[in-house]
């Protein structure tokens, strides 16, 4: 689905990612992990057009991503969910998805992009019911849905997801990641960047952990979980608390 | 939504007819003769409202925009072009009916521009003025983009003032009438004059266009276009990685507004029967701007409501020799109002999106 070679980015003479290599397959959740300022959302931002590669290769569907404006990679098919989710506080949910449908609508015609609308409202019933509200009047929870369901209206084969369990109760994140798992199950492939790597791992089928601009180690979700330096470095003290007791 | 639009724009119609009956009822018609002007210059505004309100993009130089519309407009009409009429492209453009004749007053005969072809002209060089300007100029932001758009009006406000062509100090006077309709059996001669005779009409040639202009924009702002136009404002970045082709709809609104600026710059030329430089001045662009602000940015209504009554009372000289000074000042206090100022509407906006996600977090944090 996406493969990432030798990936240099940054801002102006900043030099953030340094020769990062990795891919995601498709019908996969693939997790990046890494501590604030790893260089995650720069990795995310750059695939996504936002940001300029300085060196590198980005190829999404065997089109080199590096090529395209970020309008275009959205129609192209791949999609981000911004870090601190980005709604437009001042629309209603309803005007916030149908701005992300603004590409579908485009490519497809309006009823498709009405169609994708109910599929959304079916997935996440709450936004149907505050479909009238402002999107910055909703609770956290609901505006990280809202984000992920504005970005799934353009119709992408590959969702790019920014920390979507900042800032959330527990079992909020838990219900956010059982919808990035359904997701899934519906066909679409998921990379996701998180801090909480705990919950990321639990669902993700492979994962990579980034520290300053470098991926240090990758592997299966499930080995990862087990590494020990992960486990010190990422799962932190709750993880030893639980188990070294 | 839909009715009130068309609610609001026949409300407009009917005051618009009921003032021109009041002022004929009272014997005060020669209020027309500003709220014809205050019309126009509100045309100017409504674009920009647009433009700085719903886009979210400033422009300092939106006097230039008027300025090429009434100068070309009047250049065009007023300049003999009997020297050149053996060049291939005079007989060619009159041929085609492009050119009237007219006559100076030892009888000669004159030849210009007709001033459908100048108004389309003026209107078309406004247009790619700010196609061209509007690539790399709006790719600046905040206090950037106010500098670029101020040097851009300074430039037009120069090359106006310094060239024989354009008048130099004095501008351009006896611009001829613009005829709209003529020849149709049973109308009357429609025309752009100040002529005396021509008070109640032109000031419904006004209005109509001002009328239009709303319409055209509530429609916009209303559309696909207008979302992503807010999107926009709300946070270029995210907008872009909605799938929105953010540069181009910058672009486009920049042109669209341009445009309104010289449709009003040609029929208001037309209309006073010429132009002058302070016309392009700076303190035009900063008088248009603070309408924007003092209607609320992104209020149609506001603007329109704000751009006729200040011109209206600048027109009647109720600010007197402190005319440019009282929107100076409206300027200032606005930048009270909002400490942050009106060049960073931007910034403005994205505090208040964190404002309300932060309070909002914490009120799902507390919930759940
Ligand atoms: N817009 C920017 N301009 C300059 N430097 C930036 C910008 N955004 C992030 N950085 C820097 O890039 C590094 C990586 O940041 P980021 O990608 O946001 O990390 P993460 O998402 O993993 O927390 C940090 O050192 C940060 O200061
Ligand atoms: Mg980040």
């Amino acid at each position: 689905m996406i493969t990432i070679q030798n990936l240099d980015s940054g801002y102006g003479k900043l030099r953030v990612l340094k020769g990062i290599s990795m891919h995601v397959d498709a019908g996969e959740i693939v997790t990046i992990i890494g501590a604030n300022g790893a260089g995650k959302t720069t990795l995310l931002n750059t695939i996504a057009g936002l940001v300029r590669p300085v060196n590198g290769k980005i190829i999404f569907n065997q089109q080199d991503l590096s090529l395209f404006k970020a309008h275009q990679i959205v129609a192209l098919g791949c999609s981000l969910v911004p870090e601190g989710r980005q709604v437009f506080a001042t629309m209603s949910v309803e005007e916030n998805l149908v701005l992300g449908g603004h590409v579908c609508s485009k490519k497809h015609g309006r009823s498709t992009a009405a169609g994708e609308l109910e599929r959304q409202y079916a997935l996440f019933p709450v936004l149907k019911e505050r479909r009238g509200q402002l999107a910055g009047t909703l609770s956290g929870g609901e505006q990280q849905m809202l984000a992920m369901a504005r970005a799934l209206m353009a119709r992408p084969t590959l969702i790019m997801m920014d920390e979507p369990s900042t800032g959330l109760a527990p079992l909020i994140v838990m219900e956010i990641f059982r919808i990035v798992q359904k997701m899934r199950d519906e066909g679409n492939t998921v990379l996701l960047v998180e801090q909480n790597a705990r919950a990321a791992l639990g669902i993700a089928d492979r994962g990579y952990v980034l520290e300053t601009g470098k991926i240090v180690l990758q592997g299966p979700a499930a080995e990862l979980i087990e590494d020990g330096e992960v486990k010190r470095a990422y799962l932190g003290r709750d993880y030893e608390t639980i188990t070294d007791r | 939504m839909n009715t009130k639009k068309n609610i609001g724009v026949l409300g407009l119609l009917g005051l618009v007819i009921m003032i021109q009956l009041l002022t004929h009822w009272t014997g005060t018609q020669y209020y027309l003769t500003q709220l014809t002007m205050s019309a126009y210059y509100s045309l100017v505004i409504l674009g920009l409202c647009v433009l700085m309100g719903y886009a979210g993009q400033i422009s300092l130089g939106h006097a230039g925009f008027f300025a090429i519309g009434g100068y070309l407009a009047a250049a065009l009409t007023t300049h003999d072009l009997t020297p050149y009429s053996n060049t291939l492209i005079i007989q060619v453009l009159n041929r085609c009916g492009l050119l009237i004749q007219g006559q100076d007053i030892y009888g000669d005969v004159l030849l210009y521009f007709n001033p459908w072809v100048s108004c389309i002209l003026a209107i078309s060089a406004a247009a790619l003025t700010a196609l061209v300007t509007g690539i790399p100029v709006l790719k600046l932001k905040g206090h950037y983009l106010a500098m670029a758009t101020l040097g851009f009006g300074t430039i037009i406000y120069r090359i106006v003032l310094a060239s024989a062509f354009f008048g130099e100090a004095d501008g351009i006077s006896d611009v001829p009438p613009f005829t709209l309709v003529s020849g149709i059996p049973g109308l009357p001669v429609i025309e752009v004059s100040g002529d005396f005779s021509g008070r109640v009409q032109n000031y419904y040639i006004a209005w109509s266009m001002v009328i239009a202009g709303t319409l055209l924009l509530l429609n916009l702002i209303d559309s696909r276009v207008g979302r992503a136009l807010r999107s926009i404002h709300g946070s270029e970045e995210t907008a872009d990685a909605m799938g929105i082709n953010t540069a181009r709809y910058k672009l486009k609104t920049f042109i669209l507004s341009a445009i309104f600026a010289a449709a009003a710059g040609v029929f208001l030329t037309h209309f006073n029967g010429g132009i002058g430089p302070s016309e392009a001045g700076i303190m035009k662009s900063v008088r248009y701007v603070a309408i924007v602000a003092v209607g609320g940015m992104a209020n149609i209504w506001g603007a329109l409501t704000m751009g006729v009554l200040l011109n209206f009372l600048s027109l009647r000289g109720i600010f007197g020799t402190y005319d440019d000074a009282v929107f100076g000042l409206i300027l200032i206090l606005i930048m009270l109002f909002a400490p942050e100022g009106i060049l960073s509407i931007r910034i403005r906006q994205r505090l208040r999106n964190a404002f309300s996600s932060s309070t909002s977090e914490i009120r799902g944090g507390e919930s759940s």
